[in-house]
């Protein structure tokens, strides 16, 4: 099966203080390390998976500059046997519908029975795979946290449900997942790992060699601009248990159950 | 004086038979098959990975006189400890007897070279008392096996349940028949001569010849000369098949033992490198990385499986064991003596077995471990087990098997350089932010273009934690009253790495090291003084090429003795003081007396020692990364360790290591104590005592330093 993930460097957010720039459009970011987007790693590690069990390879593909190489890089040593940056001055300032234009010209460069996104990124949008799905006409999936393969071009796909219930889909190839954490346990990447993919050349391709309009990506083709970025006024919305500690315990008992987060 | 008896050398059978025939074929036959089984034993040696230990040859003999010949390490389990003794002492005496034995029934009245005149008449004696007591150990240690059972000699449900107890007694009853029939031979002829009337000789009262030619006074000649004669070939065959035996199983030890010990790890706290003879550089390339397959372990490894006793002293004092994480260190030996008994069988087909991990060892297992290092620092035959350990890491670390709740901070020792992904800007604030501090003690940031003669390398815990930040403002107070010129690296200053290397991330740990080792070198330091045991052993035993290394302990004890920090009493606080020694500054660097003769300084403090305490100090639960990793227990390991201090009436425990504190204080809640006990870390008990004592004159100071 050939299979393509659609990766994302974020800022790690557990590795950051995350702070607001002066002009208060956007964070700090001359700080930040950064990471593969999370969802993207469950991802990947869920196509090596397929791919051991029924052969083929797995394309990481990820829409931005030279310093994206890295988290291709990262996924390779992992197992992902290619890497592939989409990299133009024109791709800049895509909005999501920009990114999944152009991610659409790279699938319909290759042969991919399936492609893969993390549920959502850093952006919290989750809008890519949905999107990226439309504009290939093929059948879409979202938050999936198993996959099988079944006999005749199928999968069988888990979904993460409200509630904690769990639904169970087939769904024809070629189609896009978009895949949720805890789908499996990623494997470690380690320093040895990177450094033996590191002369590895990853192809690149630009608007032209996809055949896009550079009009129709990047700032000049988006369609969403963000107006305002900030950090939420901290309300005084905690409330405090009173009582004694098995009151206490009784009471937040009770609050965890109305909220749904004990059954 | 005429033989009363013939010799197994002379004596036909039927009387024309000659028995020497049988004597000269029986040691031939069993000398040739013992030859083969070492032999086919050797062959995964052989395959193994390279491991040069014929280095510091004198300290190695050393080591044999005083672990080997001396069983130094025996009495830390007494009755056992003095049985092995007695039986070890035994073996040695009695093995000249054996041999000569073997080589009289093929020549009679042989004697070894030299044991002919009197030397032989003394030898006699002391071996009739050797044989007689090794009977007595015999029987003590078989009804220890079958009537006391000590629970260390039992196998858990998860190693396969069944104990060990038939090889054990077997073995005891070979050695038995040996004593006995050795005596019997003797005392027959001893009998037969007194049927003679002729004089006996010499027989050392009270010993198994002594006792059995009294009872077998009276016996006729003829039935002393089938006893004479038969007595020795039970002997002779006994022998050889006991020889053939030891390969078998754990009774391998009474011929590798020797060896086992006299190649040893020398040193302690260190870590072997990833494949002996590959440089650093040539890492990237090795194609396989750590131990996947059993032939990945270094010879002197399986040299170990080959040596263990079974006796589970290791496992005994093993912290994940006690507190029920699924290793037992006696079992990572056995299970890997078992896979080379079964793919190096003693005929057939060699075969390659499947990756360890998974097969023979399981993930949770390997990640148990805390290195603490109790098991080496008890095992009678210097099994080692922390380079296992490592090894099996980096074999998984290189295959991605690492557990998720690991991946995180090692994801940030790589991208930040400490474990919890903080900014390294912020790696100096305990030292600057903290405004009542900063006003009394000024720390130098040599990152910042200061310069001073010592170093004082925090460490990510006491650089990073709230709590244990107060340890490195104690160390800074302590080296500025002791009149130190110090300072520290702040951002420059990257976690030592000492977990990162024994979690098996060896590549992140190598980069960790070359950074600091850059930074320090740069700095222009002339000594570094740390107070985390993790970081001091690393930057003594995996570092190199640095100025001294001294932990503060060391520091302040100088400083004390020199007059330069002086600790006022306690004056009846009514607390009783307990010293838990951290794996890192004692075990693994024998810093046992320092810190108690610092507590010991402080006039009318009341110290105990608790049960476990020195070289048999129980772990907290582990340090650096070991915070990070959430092992399957029953129990917390800090959570035994702060009981064992209340048993020792106990309310204070002071230690001298962040992650002790960690622990410690964590058990405390866990444990309930809260209010009945206490944690303190070394530096902070030391500088609350300073208080109040009036600071040396700066003239003073100054000369100190």
């Amino acid at each position: 099966m050939e299979i393509l993930v659609c990766v994302k460097r974020v800022p790690d957010t557990s590795e950051n203080e995350i702070e607001l720039n002066r002009e208060g459009n956007d964070i700090e970011r001359d700080d930040l390390v950064y990471s593969v987007n999370e969802w993207d790693n469950y991802a990947v590690e869920e196509a090596i998976q397929i791919v051991d069990k029924v052969g083929g390879s797995v394309t990481v593909v990820t829409v931005g500059d030279e310093e994206d190489e890295e988290v291709l890089r990262r996924e390779m040593a992992m197992g992902a046997n290619n890497g592939l940056l989409l990299a133009d001055d024109a791709f800049q300032g895509s909005d999501g519908r920009g990114i999944a234009t152009i991610l659409k010209a790279a699938v319909e460069k290759g042969n991919y029975d399936l492609i893969l996104t993390g549920a959502l990124a850093d952006g919290g949008e989750a809008q890519i795979g949905g999107m990226l799905a439309a504009m290939l006409d093929v059948p879409f999936a979202s938050v999936v946290n198993s996959i099988a393969v079944l006999d005749g071009n199928k999968l069988k796909v888990g979904r993460e449900i409200e509630g904690g219930n769990q639904e169970m889909s087939e769904i024809e190839l070629p189609c896009v997942l978009s895949i949720q954490t805890g789908i499996n346990e990623p494997r470690y990447v380690g320093i040895r790992g990177i450094r033996k993919v590191a002369s590895v050349e990853i192809p690149s391709m630009g608007a032209a060699d996809l055949g896009l309009d550079a009009s129709a990506v990047g700032s000049a083709g988006a369609r969403v601009r963000r107006m305002d970025y900030f950090v939420p006024e901290i309300g005084d919305g905690a409330e405090m248990l009173e009582g004694s500690t098995d009151e206490i315990i009784e009471k937040l008992i009770e609050m965890l159950k109305a909220k749904g987060g004990l059954k | 004086m005429e033989p009363v008896l013939a010799s197994p050398a002379s004596y036909d059978l039927f009387g024309f038979i000659p028995l020497w025939l049988f004597s000269l074929i029986i040691p031939v036959v069993g000398v040739s098959a013992f030859v083969y089984i070492v032999v086919r034993r050797s062959a995964p040696l052989v395959r193994a990975q390279p491991d040069p230990r014929l280095n510091r040859i004198p300290e190695r003999v050393g080591r044999v006189v005083k672990l080997w010949l001396g069983q130094y390490r025996h009495p830390r389990y007494r009755t056992a400890g003095v049985i092995h003794i007695f039986l070890f002492a035994g073996f040695l005496i009695l093995s000249f007897q054996s041999i000569s034995m073997v080589l009289m029934g093929i020549k009679e009245g042989y004697h070894l070279p030299g044991f002919s005149g009197w030397v032989g008449a003394v030898y006699d004696v002391v071996k009739s008392y050797a044989a007689t007591w090794v009977l007595a150990a015999v029987v003590v240690a078989a009804v220890r096996r079958v009537v006391f059972k000590p629970a260390r000699y039992g196998v858990p449900a998860r190693y396969g349940g069944k104990p060990h107890t038939f090889e054990a007694l077997l073995v005891l009853f070979l050695i038995a028949t040996l004593m006995i029939t050795e005596s019997l031979y003797e005392a027959s002829y001893a009998a037969a001569e007194m049927n003679a009337g002729g004089h006996a000789g010499f027989i050392a009262p009270l010993t198994l010849v002594w006792a059995f030619s009294h009872l077998l006074e009276g016996t006729t000649t003829a039935s002393l000369q089938g006893l004479h004669v038969g007595s020795y070939f039970i002997h002779d065959l006994t022998f050889f098949f006991f020889l053939c035996f030891l390969p078998m199983g754990k009774h391998f030890h009474v011929v590798t033992s020797l060896f086992n010990v006299f190649f040893m790890r020398l040193d302690t706290g260190t870590v072997k490198p990833v494949r002996h003879g590959v440089s650093d550089e040539q890492l990237d390339d090795l194609d396989r990385f750590g131990v996947k397959y059993f032939e990945d372990f270094t010879w002197k490894h399986l040299l170990d499986f080959y040596t263990c006793v079974d006796c589970g002293r290791c496992s005994d004092n093993c912290p994940a064991n006690a507190v029920g994480r699924p290793l037992s260190p006696r079992f990572i030996s056995i299970k890997g003596r078992d896979y080379a008994f079964k793919h190096y069988p003693l005929s057939g087909e060699i075969y390659k077995g499947k990756e360890l991990i998974g097969t023979v060892y399981d993930e949770d297992e390997i990640w148990s471990c805390t290195t603490c290092g109790a098991c080496e620092q008890e095992c009678p035959v210097t099994i080692e087990y922390i380079d296992k350990i490592v090894d099996l890491r980096r074999g998984m670390v290189d295959e991605g098997m690492v557990p998720q709740s690991l991946q995180k901070p090692l994801g940030s020792l790589e991208k930040r350089g400490n474990p919890w992904g903080k900014l390294e800007k912020k790696r100096a604030d305990w030292a600057v932010k903290d405004k009542e501090f900063a006003g009394k003690t000024r720390v130098k940031l040599l990152d910042k273009g200061d310069e001073a003669e010592t170093l004082y390398f925090v460490d990510s815990i006491s650089s990073y934690d709230d709590r244990m930040q107060k340890i490195a403002q104690a160390t800074a107070v302590i080296l500025d009253t002791a009149g130190v010129d110090f300072g520290i690296l702040g951002s420059m200053e990257k976690d030592s790495g000492h977990e990162a290397r024994r979690f098996g991330e060896e590549m992140l740990f190598q980069t960790l090291r070359d950074e600091n080792r850059e930074a320090i070198t740069e700095s222009g330091v002339k000594q570094i003084v740390t107070a985390d045991p993790h970081a001091y052993n690393a930057l003594v035993h995996d570092y190199g090429d640095l100025p001294p290394v001294k932990h503060i302990s060391r520091v302040i004890l100088e400083a004390i003795r020199a007059g330069r920090i002086h600790l006022n009493g306690s004056d009846g606080d009514g607390k009783v003081y307990t010293y838990h020694d951290p794996c890192y500054l004692g075990r693994h660097n024998q810093l046992y007396d320092e810190p108690r003769a610092i507590l010991d300084a402080i006039p009318d403090l009341n110290r105990v020692e608790m049960a476990r305490c020195r070289d048999r100090s129980f772990c907290c639960g582990g340090g650096g990364l070991m915070l990070f990793y959430e092992p399957e227990e029953e129990e917390r390991m800090g959570v035994m360790r702060v009981r064992m201090a209340a048993e020792a009436g106990a309310n204070v425990i002071v230690t001298a290591c962040p992650f002790c504190l960690v622990n410690i204080e964590d058990a405390i809640k866990v444990a309930g104590l809260e209010g009945q006990m206490e944690a303190i870390d070394l530096s902070e008990l030391v500088v609350t005592r300073m208080e109040g004592v009036a600071e040396p004159e700066p003239e003073e100071k100054e000369a100190a330093a």
